[in-house]
């Protein structure tokens, strides 16, 4: 029979001599659990306690060495250990209570599902004897949790809790990286047992990467040697696979002269100041990028997963090309589109092989470069028609042209971005640019709305001296607004940077597109004064209406070693453009205007 | 009629076909609802499921799984069984040509007269074993692949079957090579 995957057995590194150290006391399964933590190296836990967690939270207390920063809200504690992740390359941990807390949990662990972020939540359940019969706080965690989790266990006792611990941090960050979570009962937190040590802990091996086969590299450089339009689809994978993968990618492209685009989660592995660089594809990606895709004859997909906001209308994707794909995932391959050959492994183990046996077929014989030059050429037209362009105003502020001078005024600094979701998340994906990894924390795969405040705490907590911007919109920002509260209390000087339009710009925007212009519901009525706002909550507030103080007020904002709400008042019916709409094809965008109602087929009406 | 809606009906996708998962997993509580959710939250009924731990040893269970989808969809499924912490191994029973697999059905027919002889003499062609007998009914036990024990089930139809119980589908590999 055709076995489809094959783990290894189980195996258990030799115990230690015995009689070589004096067994230590036993401690409390809340002890084992910061025992775990720390030897897995977690210095920060983001959380909010509750009653059943008040063990883990008295043991927490007596411990120096793992800092607690407090959220007001669990989905802001799993958001911030978002932010923290994916900005250091870390495991993110989340601690939270029973019931609600565990409930509240929710949405940032399907958000961190979805855009594969490295995450162990440790919530406390009641006591052993009560799960079951509806007590106090009590709800079925590992039955709710098991869709948005990697993985997730219920521990029975407290002798096995530190090994389930470090199973956990195996799990979450390796193959496709994800949230784990770990119920724990609160009579396991005072529960006495050995510690198990992660070398001495049984190690189940349980995240199957198969190895490269040389053959496959082979093949696919000799594909990139024939190719005449090729083609670099990467996305958040290289993000997730380190720095490392990021140089793979950069020394490969400038190496093969290839051009290179990026999904929204994949910001940042290619700089975007490099000439080979098309910009981000997709619904609003540049004209140059998602034609390039369409046209081109090869396509190489680096980590990333044909999200349907990247490759539009399915019958008509890329029609030309033949399709490679690198995923550590291998349910991530021919789930949407059917690839020619694809290679399972980490990105950059898979970069780095592809350009080694490129560099060995170059020096024996080495490709004509002009074979790329019609193409070059294309892309250089496409890049003409300035697809991001927008008109500028003297008297309202366009909210293009507030992220184009955050963006100026930043430059020279060390700066992190998180946004909510939303028109604003487009534009900053538009038009601020990123040439390092790890920079550009969004939510990419849920798109939950209030996840850039609580992000960028988790952000700053990592990186405490760098300058973190939250793009926001007015109406997103409130999602989570109260943790305006936690970067005050935890001195976290976030920046938030609100694209005022006063609606939910996006969904206005596909009101105009779908239903002839019927504003059900979106204009943000009653929006609360936000420079009084952030005064209330001990930050500052500041405030712009016209152009011509944008620039004052942004260098005024940095300066601030404070919270900041920025206020930042932009002109209300502007559209992100361009914009494939739902339904159609890469080579059919749509670039301003004024909508007539027909750009969307019948079958485009029905996505999202 | 045109569809008056600015939101059209969705078409139907492409063939949907049988398939057989035999799924190879860590005996530990949950593993059940692992795989069985991972399937219905795509859309697809199971058809028949059977599990029992099959190593105690290495405390291994062996679920087996009947289900109905695309080929593309019951590709996707097996993919992501196998991303599945406690999940060892996925084998597709339906795409081996080497593969037993048997059910096992009792049966309740209550009938009487000519309908109760003919049962009797379907029984016997299908190698259904009496339970159980009274004056006016029979519990047959039948044991073969899932093809049989559907067309015998749909012969008794009109001879007094009552009640079915089936334990769904078992397999394992034909010849000497073990898994």
């Amino acid at each position: 029979m055709t076995t489809l995957l094959e783990k290894t057995e189980d195996h258990t590194l030799a115990q230690a001599a015995p009689g070589a150290e004096p067994a230590p006391a036993q401690k409390a399964g809340a002890e084992l659990l910061l025992d775990a933590l720390e030897e897995q190296g977690v210095e920060v836990i983001f959380g909010y306690p509750g009653g059943a967690v008040l063990p883990i939270y008295d043991a927490l207390h007596q411990r120096e060495t793992i800092r607690h920063v407090m959220a007001r809200h669990e989905q802001g504690a799993v958001h911030a250990a978002e932010g923290y992740a994916r900005s250091s390359g870390k495991v993110g941990v989340v601690l939270v209570t029973s019931g609600p807390g565990a409930t509240n949990a929710v949405t940032g662990l399907t958000d961190a599902l979805l855009d594969s972020i490295p995450l162990v939540c440790i919530t406390g359940q009641v006591a052993r004897g009560l799960i079951g019969t509806d007590a106090f706080q009590e709800c079925d965690t590992i039955g709710i949790t098991r869709a948005c989790t990697k993985h997730n266990y219920l521990v029975g006792a407290a002798h096995g809790l530190p090994a389930i611990v470090h199973e956990a941090f195996h799990v979450a960050r390796n193959g496709r990286p994800g949230p784990v979570l770990i119920d724990i009962p609160k009579d396991v937190q005072f529960e006495k047992a050995d510690y198990v040590t992660r070398r001495v802990a049984r190690q189940r091996n349980c995240i199957v990467t198969p190895p490269v086969r040389s053959s496959e590299i082979e093949q696919v450089v000799e594909l990139m040697r024939q190719a005449r339009r090729p083609v670099f689809y990467t996305g958040g994978g290289v993000i997730n696979a380190g720095v490392e993968a990021s140089a793979a990618l950069r020394a490969l492209a400038r190496e093969t002269g290839f051009p290179v685009t990026s999904t929204l989660m994949g910001l940042g592995a290619f700089p975007a100041s490099d000439p080979q660089w098309l910009g981000m594809l997709g619904m609003h990606g540049s004209f140059e990028a998602n034609n390039a895709m369409h046209g081109c004859d090869l396509m190489i997909a680096v980590g990333a997963r044909f999200d349907d906001r990247v490759t539009g209308r399915l019958d008509a994707f890329s029609p030309g090309s033949r399709k490679i794909q690198v995923d550590i995932d291998p349910s991530s391959v021919n789930k949407i589109v059917k690839v020619d050959s694809s290679i399972i492994g980490d990105a950059g183990i898979i970069l780095e092989a592809l350009l080694t046996q490129w560099r060995a077929r170059e020096s024996i014989a080495p490709t004509n470069p002009s074979r790329l030059s019609e193409w070059t050429a294309q892309i250089q037209t496409w890049r003409g028609k300035n697809s991001f362009a927008f008109e500028t105003s003297d008297t309202v502020i366009k909210p293009q042209f507030a992220i184009e001078r955050l963006y100026q005024m930043t430059r020279g600094k060390d700066v992190y971005v998180t946004t909510e979701v939303g028109q604003h998340q487009m534009w900053a994906a538009q038009h601020f640019h990123f040439d390092d990894p790890n920079r550009w924390m969004t939510s990419g795969g849920l798109g939950t709305m209030g996840y850039g405040l609580p992000a960028a705490i988790g952000v700053q907590v990592a990186h405490p001296d760098a300058l973190v911007i939250d793009i926001a919109g007015d109406a997103s920002v409130q999602m989570m607004m109260q943790e305006m509260s936690t970067a005050i209390q935890h001195d976290l000087p976030v920046k938030i940077f609100i694209l005022n339009n006063e609606y939910l710009g996006m969904v206005r925007q596909w009101q105009e597109l779908l239903h002839d212009g019927r504003y059900s519901h979106t204009y943000s009525e009653s929006l609360p004064d936000f420079v009084k706002l952030a005064e209330a909550y001990g930050g500052v507030g500041l405030r712009v209406e016209k152009p011509d103080e944008l620039d004052g007020a942004i260098k005024e904002m940095i300066a601030i070693d404070k919270p900041v709400i920025f206020d930042c008042r932009v002109s209300a019916e502007e559209n992100v453009f361009p914009m494939i709409p739902s339904g159609a094809a890469h080579n059919q965008m749509l670039f301003g205007g004024v909508f007539t109602g027909d750009e969307v087929s019948k079958e485009g009406r029905v996505q999202v | 009629m045109e569809n008056a809606s600015v939101y059209p009906v969705q078409q139907e996708e492409a063939a949907v076909a049988e398939s057989i998962l035999a799924v190879i997993v860590d005996n530990e509580p949950g593993v059940l609802s692992r795989v069985i959710g991972l399937i219905s939250a795509r859309g697809y009924n199971i058809e028949s499921l059977t599990v029992a731990e099959v190593d105690a040893e290495k405390h291994r269970s062996r679920i087996t799984v009947v289900t109905r989808g695309t080929p593309q969809k019951i590709e996707q499924i097996k993919a992501q069984l196998g991303r599945l912490v406690p999940v060892r191994r996925v084998i597709d029973i339906s795409e081996e040509s080497d593969a037993l697999t048997r059910e096992l059905a009792l049966v309740k027919i209550i009938s009487t007269g000519d309908k109760r002889v003919e049962a009797m003499r379907l029984a016997e062609i299908f190698r259904a074993r009496p339970l159980d007998t009274t004056h006016t009914s029979f519990i047959f036990e039948v044991t073969g692949a899932r093809d049989k024990i559907n067309a015998f089930l749909d012969l008794l139809k009109p001879l007094g079957l009552t009640e079915v119980s089936r334990t769904g589908v078992l397999s394992i590999r034909r010849g000497s090579e073990a898994e």
